[in-house]
């Protein structure tokens, strides 16, 4: 969480420097509820996992390296989309990471297909997660998934971070049933709602998701509410939220929330806190030091190629 | 033995199945039901649990098949029809056509597309897609015509490592009939002389290419002699043996039973202009569908597709050249 949250505090201020094109996607305020999930996966022991744009504390929980976020906003031809693709559109698909595309809801089916391709394949016991904001879920694609995950009874965990607003536009011209965790008995799946601020919550939940997911219980819907402290993209200001949004429970710091449970419970103390802190900011600024030394996509060097059977590539068509 | 297209279809698919344990159908009524036009016909009791039925969900079994394949496996997609595969173009296009180009890893799967028009089919069940996929990147689009590529292409398709947009013809399904099925084949992607011919070129596909055999057939009455590509493949496009042809006859015309504006005969006729200018006797023409919804009632539905007598007509106005 805390390292989510040091990284992208630099993202932005690379952004703001002009040295990130096209924009920066945070998930800050939703930490907690992001890296709960992940941290229930077991990235080694073959579960999959379909982040979306306010994941990076998910990410880095389920085994991100530090350097592929880096090297994905610089658009670096190290990392793992070699400058094709940016920032949140990241993965590592044969290492259970899905590579999101930007429309929303299409990775749920997605995440359902490599869950039946193990069942196909007769490895059991690996459980699925994809992860959605609330404007999602009002989408086709989101729908169709939901109800072929519960169809087929996959081992599916859906989080939905209900942050109030999609890009501009608040819950009530989202939707209009009374809670999206509503929506589970419409699917026929198990539905869970929890405080998306609070990290003890948000834990024991997706520990429970995934436990039943695991053994065999089908889909499971978890539901945070909690706010994104920061604007749609850096360049957004939110001045849509208003005020007493803003200042209600939603708008809790997941971060500052947990540090003080820990500092109450006497599981750390001040020094720990900051130790952990600058311990952060040095792994971000070492890493950063090392992408901006590296070499930049070279056109030259580029395929052409969409296909992967390069002899049917029509790459002669074109620029 | 009589072997139809879709016997050729439905044998193909149980061949892959045999031999391929990464492979597995999904799609609407395609388990005990067989599928709407029986193309997987008991193959769900001679492979359990390796056919599947959906919900009807176009963009989930799309998006499932990319899962799947990215996790090893190898699914065939039946949609009931080409023209509901536009409920999945998302996952088509932005999902499986920019998978391996964003992340390295392929993914091999084939959605099979029962298409183009059929007395009484209308404006919903008739369409021909391939020039719509064929125009995004990270897709290869085939357009069998005979029994035999039926067969051969699509078990080539599903070894294929990339996405395959299998574009099949519901008006060859019952009626096209071969001895026995094939035991070998032109490679992915390469084009075929259908007919060999010296006065002109018709650069055609799918059904399309058994109208322009009538129209050849009828025009060598008059001692006019025509060549028919079948392309086989509408992308790639083997633009090689296109050009070989028109080198021999200086005259060409594509017929398409897609929509007119833009689209594969554009295509053919814009690298025909750009690449074999110096060949050309004539102006290239292009006969595809009008521009207009696919009418139900046949009389209109014939006036509307390309058929043998309009690619006579337009046969004679190149020769006239
Ligand atoms: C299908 C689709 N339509 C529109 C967009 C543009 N878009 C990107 S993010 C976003 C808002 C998403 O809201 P939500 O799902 O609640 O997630 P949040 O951004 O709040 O985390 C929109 C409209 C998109 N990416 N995909």
């Amino acid at each position: 969480m805390l390292l989510a949250r040091v990284l992208e505090d630099k993202l932005a201020s690379l952004y703001r420097s002009g040295k990130i094109v096209g924009g920066v996607y945070l998930g800050r305020g939703q930490e907690a509820f992001s890296a709960a999930l992940a941290v229930h996966l077991d990235q080694s022991g073959g579960d999959v996992y379909a982040p979306l744009i306010r994941d990076m504390a998910g990410r880095l929980a389920f085994g991100e390296a530090l350097i592929d976020p880096i090297r994905t906003y610089l658009g670096s031809p190290l990392g793992p989309m070699r400058g094709r693709d940016g920032n949140i559109h990241r993965g590592r698909p044969r290492e259970g990471m899905l590579a999101m595309i930007s429309h929303l809801g299409a990775m749920v089916s997605v995440v359902n297909g490599v869950l039946l391709s193990r069942r196909l394949r007769g490895i059991p016991g690996q459980v699925g997660a994809a992860c959605v904001g609330d404007g999602a879920t009002s989408t086709g694609a989101f729908h169709e998934a939901m109800n072929q995950a519960a169809v087929e009874k996959l081992p599916l965990v859906v989080a939905v971070a209900n942050n109030q607003f999609a890009y501009s536009t608040p819950n009530d011209r989202q939707y209009a049933c009374a809670d999206l965790v509503d929506r589970a008995a419409g699917y026929g799946v198990m539905g869970y709602r929890c405080d998306g601020t609070d990290l003890e919550e948000c834990l024991d939940t997706f520990g429970e998701a995934v436990r039943r997911a695991r053994r065999g219980d089908g889909p499971q819907l978890v539901v945070g509410s909690l706010l994104r402290l920061s604007g749609h993209g850096e360049h957004d200001d939110a001045s849509y939220v208003p005020a007493s949004v803003r200042k209600s429970s939603l708008g809790g710091d997941c971060i500052e929330l947990a540090a003080k449970l820990l500092l109450e419970r006497g599981w750390a103390d001040d020094a720990d806190l900051a130790t952990w802190r600058s311990e952060a900011v040095g792994q971000v600024e070492e890493v950063l030091e090392q992408v901006v030394s590296e070499p930049l996509p070279d056109p030259m060097g580029e395929t052409w190629c969409a296909l992967s059977v390069r002899h049917l590539c029509e790459g002669n068509l074109g620029a | 033995m009589n072997v139809t297209y879709l016997d050729a279809i439905r044998e193909a698919q149980a061949k892959a199945l045999a031999q391929d344990e990464r492979v597995f159908l999904y799609g609407q009524d395609i388990a005990g039901f067989g599928g709407a036009f029986k193309a997987t016909k008991r193959l769900a009791e001679e492979f359990p649990g390796r056919v599947l039925d959906s919900p009807i969900s176009e963009d989930a079994m799309v998006g499932l098949a990319i899962g799947a394949a990215i996790d090893g496996m190898r699914p065939i997609i039946e949609m009931q029809f080409a023209d509901f595969s536009s409920l999945a173009f998302n996952q088509i296009v932005n999902q499986a056509g920019t998978h391996f180009y964003r992340t390295g890893v392929p993914v091999p799967f084939v959605i099979r597309l029962p298409s183009g028009g059929n007395k009484g089919s209308g404006p919903f069940h008739s369409q021909s897609l391939e020039s719509l996929y064929a125009h995004f990147p990270g897709l290869v689009v085939l357009m069998p015509a005979t029994v035999e590529d039926a067969y051969t292409m699509l078990l080539d398709a599903v070894q294929l490592d990339d996405p395959v947009i299998f574009c099949e013809h519901k008006l060859l399904y019952y009626h096209l009939k071969a001895e026995k099925l094939p035991t070998e084949s032109l490679p992915i992607g390469k084009a075929r002389i259908a007919r060999a011919g010296t006065h002109a070129t018709v650069v055609t596909a799918s059904a399309m290419m058994h109208e322009a055999l009538k129209a050849a057939n009828q025009l060598a009455e008059e001692s006019w002699d025509i060549e028919v590509v079948d392309l086989r493949s509408a992308k790639p496009i083997d633009t090689d043996t296109i050009l070989a042809s028109v080198a021999r006859t200086g005259r060409i015309l594509c017929v398409a039973e897609s929509f007119p504006w833009g689209g594969l005969n554009a295509e053919v006729i814009a690298r025909v202009v750009g690449e074999g200018f110096h060949l050309l006797d004539a102006p290239p023409l292009r006969l595809n569908s009008r521009d207009t919804p696919i009418p139900y009632h046949p009389n209109l539905w014939a006036a509307h597709r390309p058929t043998a007598a309009s690619i006579t007509t337009a046969l004679r106005k190149l020769l006239g050249f």
